[in-house]
């Protein structure tokens, strides 16, 4: 097994118009997700929503400005950390995470030699 | 490119080779008849490379490694070879040699070990099968790795371009000088896209696997994309070079009929198969100034096409490579032009165009319609794709449009269409004849 993580892009403005019932079935999506990893083999590690861009802070140098690093229509808004057996069985998990207003990107965990 | 192979050696075309072809160790049936080492490596070079390199990775467990061994085998069989003989299984020997290699490496160094790591699934074990001598890659049977390897080359998470350049590459075993010209791409651009691709195979675990039942169809379509790519990429390469196409044509093929050989009972296979013998068959007509000789050869293509679209479309619903294979075995059946059957053509179209949307496709439908119903039921067809937009930059459309409007005696019209064709054209053999159309239609070079 190796760790992948999944970054979910959205764009931030599908949350920000969102009615309460949008939010309760996304909500819904993202916990019936966790149960699908373990249900397809695969092991949910870790995961967290973030905060949107507005509450970002970036620092270049020593320079500390307002805002995300890169201002982008679909922006990193949370992550998944699973273990799959493969960059297809990782693919295949992720297919199914949510992503209402935008997709998703898999990137394998770097190893380092011992 | 690589030596060419002397292939009046009678030992039939690769696919022949392919099927009855040897499972390390055992001898290929019949007598090879006596050549230089150096042909018989270059032969086995064309022949054996993605045996050789598949079989070779399951042992290295890293492809640069794999690809090193393989390398070495082949520069060791030219020496041996021209003191010892050929043996009678070249690829076997190769293979061995290769995988000894690997091994010897992996012992030595072991640091060397997962520099590009492959993720190789274990083989079930072969009932009755000996345990492993102290040489894994002698005494076991060597498993045909080829369908992995070309399946892990063409990874839906590798750019096009990327399974383009990692097919010629580890599959064909054309160097990435060879792949840069073909593509007329630096080389610099090219071996940093080859070298991306294998890193991303090994970091990101792609699996040295064939795909399962249900990713099977996905999976395939993209290998059978990329093998039609570089045929289409080979035969209207869009400048010069022309050794370098026609060694992309004849990859392509050989391509084919390996696949075809190891997955039978796959009709898309088959499909892209016949397509690739039928339009080929059909290039060298246009071509041709060589006569007879190349008229029988032709024939065979075609019948051996032909013959197989039957299978190929049976089953089911058709796939977009049978039936576009059905639609060139009309072309090359048909006594002329003239006497082609649209009809059924235009209905093959419609078919196609419901499993492929593609503008293209339409495009073609478009003048299959013309020959049937007359030019101006084809125009307004082609009008109709204009619209969509999607074919804004494709140098077919205003060079088909013209040749209605051509037909339909709007000569004014037709030359400016032409003209449209000739700034969207960079290949020399198309400028050339744009250009007399537009003289003839009476408009100004």
């Amino acid at each position: 097994m190796a760790e992948y993580m999944i970054l979910i892009y959205e764009d931030e403005n599908g949350y920000a118009t969102a009615s309460p019932d949008v939010f309760q079935q996304v909500m819904e999506a993202h916990n019936r997700f966790a149960q699908h990893v373990e249900a397809k083999g695969g092991k949910m590690v870790s995961g967290n929503a973030l905060q949107p861009t507005s509450t970002a802070t970036s620092i270049r140098g020593d320079v500390v400005t307002d805002g995300p690093f890169a201002e982008t229509k679909e922006a990193l808004g949370g992550y998944y950390l699973i273990e799959a057996r493969d960059l297809d069985h990782a693919l295949d998990i992720a297919k199914s995470c949510p992503a209402r207003f935008g997709g998703v990107e898999v990137r394998p965990i770097m190893v380092f030699p011992e | 490119m690589t030596a060419v192979p002397d292939r009046t050696g009678g030992a039939g075309f690769p696919g022949a080779a392919a099927d009855s072809r040897s499972r390390g160790g055992r001898k290929v049936p019949g007598r090879r008849p006596r050549q230089d080492p150096a042909a018989a490596v270059a032969d086995a070079h064309r022949r054996e490379w993605a045996f050789v390199l598949a079989a070779t990775a399951r042992v290295a467990g890293d492809i640069d490694l794999a690809e090193e061994c393989v390398q070495d085998a082949y520069v060791a069989a030219l020496d041996t070879w021209s003191r010892q003989g050929i043996p009678d299984n070249p690829g076997a020997w190769l293979t061995t040699t290769a995988r000894r290699r690997a091994i010897d490496v992996l012992r030595r160094s072991a640091t060397l070990r997962g520099k590009l790591p492959l993720l190789i699934e274990p083989l079930p074990p072969v009932p009755g099968s000996a345990p492993p001598g102290p040489f894994p890659g002698d005494d076991v049977e060597i498993p045909d790795d080829r369908l992995r390897l070309v399946f892990t080359c063409c990874h839906p998470a590798l750019a096009r371009e990327a399974q383009v350049a990692l097919t010629l590459r580890l599959v064909c075993g054309l160097s990435t000088t060879e792949i840069a010209q073909a593509f007329l791409v630096p080389e610099a651009t090219m071996a940093a896209r080859v070298t991306r691709a294998k890193k991303k195979i090994s970091a990101a675990r792609i699996a040295y696997r064939v795909p399962g039942t249900a990713e099977l169809p996905d999976r395939l379509d993209a290998v059978l994309t990329v093998v039609h790519l570089l045929y289409t990429t080979g035969h209207t390469a869009p400048a010069g070079a022309d050794v370098v196409r026609a060694d992309l044509v004849e990859r392509a093929m050989d391509l084919a009929r390996m696949l075809h050989s190891l997955m039978p009972d796959e009709r898309e296979v088959r499909g892209l198969l016949a397509l690739l013998l039928l339009t080929d068959a059909r290039r060298s007509t246009r071509a041709g100034p060589g006569g007879r000789l190349l008229l029988l050869a032709e024939q065979d293509m075609i019948a051996e096409g032909a013959a197989l679209v039957p299978g190929a479309l049976r089953g089911g619903y058709p796939g977009r490579f049978a039936l576009q294979a059905a639609i060139a075995a009309l072309h090359a059946e048909a006594p002329s032009y003239q006497q082609t059957d649209w009809r059924q053509i235009v209905e093959l179209y419609g078919v196609l165009l419901g499993v492929w949307q593609s503008p293209v496709v339409a495009l073609n439908r478009a003048v299959a319609v013309a020959m049937a119903d007359g030019p101006q039921a084809g125009l307004a067809e082609i009008e109709e794709l204009e619209r969509d937009g999607r074919l804004a930059d494709y140098r077919y459309l205003p060079a088909a449009k013209a040749d209605l409007l051509r037909r339909l005696g709007r000569r004014q019209e037709a030359a400016d269409t032409y003209r449209r064709a000739l700034e969207l054209t960079m290949n020399a053999a198309e400028r050339d004849f744009l250009s007399r159309r537009i003289a003839e239609t009476g408009g100004q070079r």
